[in-house]
């Protein structure tokens, strides 16, 4: 029954609460394709025989009140899983077990899903096309050759290619919404705080936020359920009452303001970029929607902002892999100096190395007023922006990415070029707002392309609603064939 | 002129110079837990046994302020009459180094949770203020253990995420004498408060000392050198002594001083070089992204005001006013809170003046020769009371109850059993006296008309037959005036 991996998460759940289904045959049939997929290398660690476990002890004792009732799933390898190796991407971490979970996969096991693998991504999340990872690149379902975008690289290509059902990613600057963009999928960043950050491997903290990635935007609705919600575990997380997404989902979006920014029309962007963007404001405009033309005027800063942020934060969350408690420690080396300068050699990979090295320069005294101390101004200004805007509009519509999925190995050698595929993503996490991406049309070569939308905090649900009208009315069709199954 | 001789000043070759002193106090909090995390922090259990997954610094896990260890700094703050910062900022102060499992130390830099405040030191020349800078809140590293094995070192991180307070005086000791009064001070304060245990011995307490030296007279303050991680007040002494004194012999061969960070060794009791300025670490501190600023709330500043237990100022002036004490006696006596309560408890019943001289004197001389703290005392107060009151009574004489107490330091008990036992009870009955001194009289004839012709002082010899045959116990009071109505 492999056309059950063609549905979608909110289809096969209401299969399985309806008995039409069972969770071990749905199990089974993802297992089929991830078996057939390797060369894809979307999976870094396969959990078979606990997802097969797993399923059998819910098909046994099935309980339908949960939001996932026997779904399995699998996730971005930055998630601390209980048990199963967590690599995070890097040799650092090859052969680290942790003995906890997660608050965010937690929640997800709460809600009735178990762990089907561990997804490839950049190591420890820096990159823009999973070309980073200690485990080799991972292949864009969509075309031969392509990228999927990154840092959850893994976690699109497994969605795109009908690996896993739904899953998680994280974002720091777009990590979430630009594989989602590159594969045709759905990619939502939430509000900062909303989901936990407990037990998810570090890179940036005042950016990193974990948050679904999915066929469609009802089974995005679906997951942000599922694993969002307070924690007090972790003391940026937002206290508040958990939000029905799906159930208060609706295409009617009469009356809402949607602003276009112009900073975000950028020189050189293709034009089917602009094309697509147009495609989604008259949508919107059919839809009831106001169309609105606003200005973010800090825009043009927001990415060597972010290039300054995250790098001094990374090189300060990075530290604690040393070679001393867990994790990689090189043989060589006589003393402890010797010992930790071998380990973080041999341990990290040249992306790490180099934000590391921009982290702690920008951080350093002499230094420290001139890039960081300024970076949070200008962040504090971008935000301002932001807050500004959301006085007259009640979401802004920019594209999800400057350009569709590239070749592999093409901006490899150039991390500048690499960094402005960052460019409409990196905002929204500076300000800690929710953003989502949403597929809504192809280049002239057939590559997927996604529109972002970007909300007030905490405005998810207008987010989703209006994504979701979009999704309805965009006609966006993804016919992806399994080329790698020959 | 005379020579002000309480002034603490090296004599060099060109002159007199003054020692200017900076401490930075690092007082473990006293909490159940860490700062950061649920672990134990109870001193001595076997190494790596109490560490979380926080602690010790694994992938994904975050810091979460333990609240009790900010209202005992804010306790502290309140107790040496700092300012209260309702706005404080925990930030990250980045190294490497085997103990620090995280890679840094979370602490405060910019924004610490406690501004200026001050502490009163009493000194044998009067009272002297003592700025302070500011207290902040961070962790403790790990241990690293080097002597347990030729070619590795071992690690220990039960300490690793405890709560420490660092204090920060201003450059205002003057001498080893004043840092020793200001260690003590600050180190009653707290334990008043019950902040910090204040044991030195277990690393509760610990500081780097700043010293610099100045020619008598000058305003500027030369240049710094910081003797890092000193754990005693001995050692303080001896290492502000020892790198005044080189400081002074290099500023007058015409050398300069290096602004460093210094080791003493207390074994060779010298400071050596740790590392110079330009070898200082880059801490590169900034905000701890995993951490909100600490933002208190002004009715909990209040709460906290408002339950603050009477600190050994305000407790030594009640004692001079109340209880009529010299200030050299109220200093004694509420030094340590446990001493100051013991004496309050003796006086509920007893006489003041020979309470505090019991106190101080015999109680105090056997608690040192047991190198014992008074909580640890055989003798409680309530039978310290017994024992003092027995005297005032006349139960017993001043001689026996040296006698009583004897006993009673080391076995304790009640005193009242103890003299009967001994059968130490003062023989107070004229009748019976009377008989036993005229047995004296009778005995030795020859004596009395040797006293009567002119011989006053056999008068003693009579006494001491007396005191030697009721073994001690008669009323000498009495037995004065039966003798000198006998003899007359």
């Amino acid at each position: 029954m492999s056309e059950i991996t063609n549905k979608s998460l909110t289809e096969i759940v209401d299969l399985i609460k309806k008995k039409e289904i069972k969770s071990e045959e749905v199990t089974n049939a993802y297992i089929g394709n991830i078996k057939k997929g390797k060369k894809l290398n979307s999976f870094i660690t396969e959990s078979f025989d606990n997802a097969l476990v797993k399923s059998k002890n819910f098909d046994a004792k099935p309980n339908y009140k949960t939001l996932l009732p026997g779904v399995p799933l699998a996730v971005k390898d930055l998630f601390c899983t209980n048990g199963v190796r967590t690599t995070a991407g890097s040799k650092m971490l090859e052969n680290f077990v942790p003995t906890y979970e997660s608050t965010i996969t937690n929640n997800l096991w709460l809600e009735g899903a178990f762990l089907l693998g561990k997804l490839n991504c950049d190591e420890y999340a820096m990159g823009s096309s999973n070309e980073t990872s200690f485990f080799g690149n991972v292949i864009n379902p969509v075309k031969e050759n392509t990228v999927p975008g990154g840092s959850s690289g893994g976690s699109a290509s497994a969605l795109a290619a009908d690996l896993t059902p739904a899953t998680i990613g994280t974002d720091t600057g777009g990590s979430i919404r630009q594989p989602a963009s590159f594969t045709g999928t759905v990619g939502l960043k939430p509000t900062y705080g909303l989901c936990s950050r407990w037990g998810i491997v570090a890179f940036a903290s005042s950016l990193d936020q974990a948050g679904p990635m999915t066929k469609t935007v009802s089974d995005c609705a679906l997951m942000l359920e599922a694993m969002s919600g307070f924690d007090p575990k972790d003391s940026t997380s937002i206290d508040r009452k958990k939000e029905n997404y799906l159930k208060k989902l609706t295409q009617n979006i009469k009356g809402l303001k949607i602003g276009i920014p112009k900073e975000y029309r950028v020189g050189g962007m293709p034009n089917e970029i602009e094309e697509l963007w147009e495609k989604g404001k008259n949508i919107l405009k059919e839809e009831g929607a106001e169309i609105i033309d606003i200005s973010l005027p800090h825009t043009e800063y927001a990415l060597p902002t972010y290039y300054i942020v995250a790098p001094a934060e990374a090189s300060s969350n990075l530290a604690r892999y040393d070679g001393v408690k867990y994790g990689f420690r090189s043989s060589k080396g006589s003393n402890l100096i010797e010992m930790y300068e071998n380990t973080r050699s041999e341990g990290f990979g040249d992306e790490v190395k180099r934000r590391i090295l921009i982290g702690t320069y920008v951080l350093s005294s002499g230094y420290y007023d001139a890039y960081y101390i300024k970076a949070q101004k200008v962040r504090q200004l971008i935000k301002s922006d932001f807050d500004n805007a959301f006085t007259k509009v009640d979401a802004i519509l920019t594209p999800s990415t400057p350009s569709a999925a590239f070749k592999i190995g093409e901006k490899k050698d150039d991390p500048i070029s690499m960094y402005l595929n960052d460019i409409f993503t990196v905002p929204a996490n500076l300000a800690g707002i929710p953003a989502i991406s949403v597929p809504v049309g192809h280049d002239k070569n057939n590559l997927p392309l996604g529109l972002q939308l970007i909300g007030r905090p905490l405005g998810e649900q207008t987010l989703l609603n209006l994504a979701f009208s979009m999704e309805s009315k965009s006609n966006f069709k993804q016919v992806i064939k399994k080329w790698w199954e020959k | 002129m005379s020579e002000d001789k309480s002034k603490f000043l090296i004599n060099g070759l060109q002159g007199k110079w003054e020692v200017v002193i900076g401490l930075e106090v690092h007082a473990q909090v006293s909490s159940k837990s860490k700062l950061f995390s649920g672990s134990s922090t109870m001193f001595g259990a076997d190494p790596n046994t109490q560490v979380s997954l926080v602690d010790s610094a694994f992938p994904g896990m975050l810091p979460v302020i333990n609240e009790y260890c900010v209202e005992q700094a804010v306790k502290t703050g309140l107790g040496i009459n700092a300012q209260i910062n309702s706005h404080s900022v925990f930030d990250r102060k980045n190294y490497f180094y085997a103990d620090l499992p995280q890679g840094y130390q979370i602490s405060q830099f910019k924004n610490p949770i406690v501004g200026e405040g001050e502490i009163i030191l009493d000194l044998k020349t009067g009272t002297k203020k003592i700025g302070i800078e500011r207290l902040h809140l961070e962790q403790d590293a790990g241990k690293s253990i080097h002597d347990l094995d030729p070619s590795n070192t071992f690690v220990d991180l039960n300490r690793s995420g405890i709560a420490l307070m660092e204090i920060v005086s201003k450059p205002d000791l003057r001498s080893p004498d004043e840092v020793n009064a200001y260690v003590k001070k600050l180190r009653s304060i707290m334990r008043y408060l019950g902040t910090c245990d204040g044991n030195m011995q277990e690393g509760s307490l610990r500081a780097d000392v700043n010293v610099s030296v100045r020619k008598e007279g000058d305003k500027k303050l030369g240049t710094r050198c910081e003797i890092k991680n000193v754990n005693s007040i001995k050692f303080m002494q001896m290492a502000i002594e020892y790198e005044a004194k080189r400081q002074v012999e290099l500023l007058e061969s015409g050398k300069f001083i290096v602004q460093e960070t210094r080791l003493f060794d207390t074994k060779k009791n010298e400071t050596r070089s740790m590392r110079s300025k330009e070898d200082a670490h880059d801490y590169r501190y900034f905000p701890d992204p995993d951490l909100l600023p600490l933002n208190l709330d002004k009715g909990l500043i209040e709460k906290i005001k408002k339950n603050l237990p009477e600190l050994p100022d305000q407790k030594k002036e009640r004692f001079i006013k109340n209880y009529s004490l010299t200030p050299y006696e109220a200093n004694i006596l509420v030094s340590e809170k446990e001493v100051a309560d013991f004496f309050e408890e003796v006086i509920k019943t007893a006489d003041i003046k020979l309470s505090i001289n019991w106190i101080i004197g015999d109680l105090f001389a056997s608690l040192n020769e047991k190198n014992i703290p008074i909580s640890e005392s055989p003798i409680k107060a309530k039978e310290m009371a017994i024992l003092l009151n027995s005297i005032s009574s006349g139960l017993i004489s001043g001689r026996a109850a040296k006698e009583v107490f004897e006993v009673m330091k080391d076995t304790g008990g009640n005193p009242v059993k103890i003299i009967e036992k001994e059968g130490l009870k003062q023989k107070s009955d004229p009748k019976e006296l009377e008989t036993l001194i005229d047995k004296i009289l009778q005995e030795n004839k020859d004596k009395v008309s040797q006293y009567k012709s002119g011989k006053d002082k056999l008068f003693g010899f009579f006494v001491g037959q007396a005191m030697k045959i009721s073994g001690g116990t008669a009323n000498p009071q009495l037995v004065n005036d039966i003798l000198k109505a006998k003899l007359k």
